[in-house]
């Protein structure tokens, strides 16, 4: 699962950057959208994710029975999805501005900083 | 528990919220901004009084037993930076009165500023990991909507080069964050610190200290990772540049400083080894980069890497002097800096462009103004009395101290080459006659430049006069009597070089 999970994360990594080093918008975008779960899958695999047990303390006992998940992370990667969401949506009204000022989708036409 | 910190933190998320909600009529947007900058700062000088004596100042929200809560500490750094974003939120929303138009303050421009400042704050103040990325992307949307509200074609240009690269720069935290917490099982600094200085292989832990520092650095705009920075920085209005100028940049400087040292300390050596030549190739090239420059905020946004290579050198060469000029330099840059975008944008509001082609003649116009900007353009390179000639002194003095001539020789070729550029401006702008009309550019269009200053209401004058005096008044102040913030910013590198107090204050149990 974990092995599993890392290639994933690392093909995910590898394909956003491939995309974010073209010079069309649109891959730019897409690029930063598969990076963005990478990150949070990142954050996931690291804290060792386990499978089949909830971390609940029973009735009566004193701690875990068995190893479980660390729910931390969860709620972490939960907050950092809110917060992408919310960043990744200014980013395709603000591509999506820039397409209609310039009417072009290549990064090298956007000079007009440049000076 | 000290109650300065949630006092200090929530104002400007406060301010920020009404100034949204409530009606756009009249100035009454302004004029709440105005008041909450006010109250922030009474808060920031409270804080700073309360953490000036070496007492580190804890609150833990829903006042849970650290490590479980979400821990907001204030150490003299810290409270320090507080103080001086509460002078540049003070100053910009002064600096608003005259240069934010019904257009952008409908568009939400008050709120954005202050909920913008919120996130800096907590950025400051945080000694949570993750809240620390929380803060960052607080700060980076709020951000992201000042920069694009003129809606004008360089502004959206800017725009998406700024949002890419900082993206991707939360990513890469976001990552390391992640990979910090499955080596070590917590996210609160101090007990990261702890953990780490018990982890039997700190090499390891370095890996997710490279990603922190691979994101703090585009944040902060280290060589080589700077170029999102004079490409977007001078695209907004003059009072949201003036802003960015002054705050943004000096948050990753700040998280360098605050997180490395201290969660990476068993590993110094390797994120020294890298930082010393990052430092001295961010001053030389920034300053280069300036030199060249036509446009007049693109200049002073050059100018903003330059310096951030000297800060950067007192923390890379890390003993008490060095890093007592660097905190120096931290304040020192944040006013002048911010003082010199408001002169650019006064300028700019002037003659309607910051092409220093199209400007000239403003001595003759304006003695006075001119007169604050060579106060401000000396004390950026570095002349004594004024305020930038003690930072300069320290730091490289340091230097020399820890036996890195090549690194002291840099900062003084870089000071150099600021005041060169810093007197290239003064020429171009203010001391040369105003070019003939004929050189007027033949697309001339509604934003062509004027060659005479255009008649400006009179609030926007006094808006402007007055945060610029403001601001070289500190400054001046700064430079003829530096002793008590010398005094604070020894007792910042002391706490910096020995976090113990910072550690013990932050674990300490809640009564």
């Amino acid at each position: 699962m974990t092995v599993l999970l890392s290639i994933v994360t690392g093909v995910l990594f590898g394909t956003g950057l491939y995309l974010m080093l073209r010079r069309s918008l649109t891959r730019l975008l897409i690029g930063l959208l598969l990076m963005a779960n990478a990150a949070n899958l990142v954050v996931f695999v690291s804290s060792g994710p386990i499978k089949g047990n909830s971390p609940l303390v029973a009735e009566g006992a004193q701690a875990l029975e068995a190893a479980a998940a660390d729910p931390l992370p969860q709620a972490l990667i939960l907050t950092a999805i809110v917060i992408g969401f919310g960043v990744l949506a200014f980013a395709v009204v603000l591509f999506s501005r820039v397409f209609l000022n310039t009417q072009s989708d290549d990064s090298e036409e956007l000079t007009q900083t440049e000076s | 528990m000290s109650y300065w910190i949630p006092f200090a933190l929530f104002t400007p998320l406060v301010t920020g919220m009404l100034a949204l909600i409530l009606p756009d009529r009249g100035r009454l947007r302004a004029v709440v901004g105005l008041a909450g900058s006010l109250v922030f700062l009474i808060a920031a000088a409270g804080l700073l009084r309360a953490a000036a004596g070496g007492e580190v100042l804890v609150y833990h929200f829903g006042d849970w037993p650290p490590p479980f809560a979400i821990s907001y500490a204030a150490d003299i750094l810290g409270a320090l930076m507080i103080f001086v974003t509460a002078l540049v939120s003070l100053g910009t929303a002064i600096f608003a009165f005259g240069d934010i138009d019904d257009r952008q303050s409908r568009g939400g421009y008050h709120g954005f500023v202050h909920i913008m400042v919120f996130g800096v704050c907590a950025a400051f103040l945080t000694a949570d990991l993750f809240h620390l990325f929380v803060a960052f992307e607080i700060l980076l949307i709020a951000s992201f909507a000042l920069v694009v509200l003129g809606s004008e074609r360089p502004q959206f240009e800017g725009g998406l080069k700024y949002v890419a690269l900082n993206l991707f720069a939360s990513l890469l935290f976001l990552s390391g964050v992640g990979l910090l917490y499955g080596m070590l099982g917590s996210l609160n600094m101090a007990d990261l610190a702890n953990l780490a200085a018990a982890h039997e292989n700190p090499a390891e832990l370095s890996v997710a200290g490279a990603l922190l520092c691979a994101a703090f650095a585009i944040k902060s705009g280290l060589f080589p990772l700077y170029f999102w920075l004079p490409a977007s920085y001078h695209v907004p209005s003059s009072a949201v540049s003036a802003i960015f100028a002054g705050l943004l940049t000096k948050v990753g400087v700040y998280a360098l400083f605050r997180v490395i040292p201290l969660i990476f300390a068993a590993d110094w050596s390797f994120f020294q080894a890298w930082l010393l030549p990052v430092a001295n190739f961010t001053m030389v090239l920034g300053v280069f980069g300036a030199v060249v420059q036509k446009n007049f905020r693109r200049l002073l946004s050059f100018h903003i890497i330059s310096q951030i290579g000297y800060i950067i050198l007192g923390l890379a060469l890390f003993t008490p002097l060095a890093l007592a000029g660097a905190v120096l330099y931290l304040i020192h840059n944040i006013l002048i800096k911010t003082n010199l975008f408001y002169i650019a944008g006064y300028v700019q509001q002037l003659r309607g462009t910051g092409n220093l082609k199209y400007l000239g003649g403003l001595y003759k116009e304006r003695p006075g103004l001119a007169l604050l900007f060579l106060l401000s353009a000396l004390s950026l390179g570095g002349l004594p009395p004024l305020s930038g000639f003690w930072a300069k002194y320290m730091v490289v003095r340091a230097a020399l101290e820890a036996g890195a001539p090549v690194s002291a020789g840099l900062a003084l070729f870089t000071g150099f080459f600021t005041l060169f550029c810093m007197m290239k401006v003064w020429t171009e702008v203010f001391w040369k006659n105003p070019p003939e009309q004929a050189e007027e550019p033949s697309d001339s269009d509604a934003s062509a430049p004027a060659f005479t200053s255009k008649r400006l209401p009179l609030v926007t004058t006094a808006a402007a006069l007055v945060t610029i005096l403001l601001f070289n008044l500190l400054a001046l102040a700064i430079g003829l009597y530096p002793e008590p913030l010398v005094q604070l910013a020894e007792g910042a590198a002391a706490q910096l070089i020995d976090p113990s107090t910072y550690i013990r204050s932050v674990l300490a149990p809640t009564p």
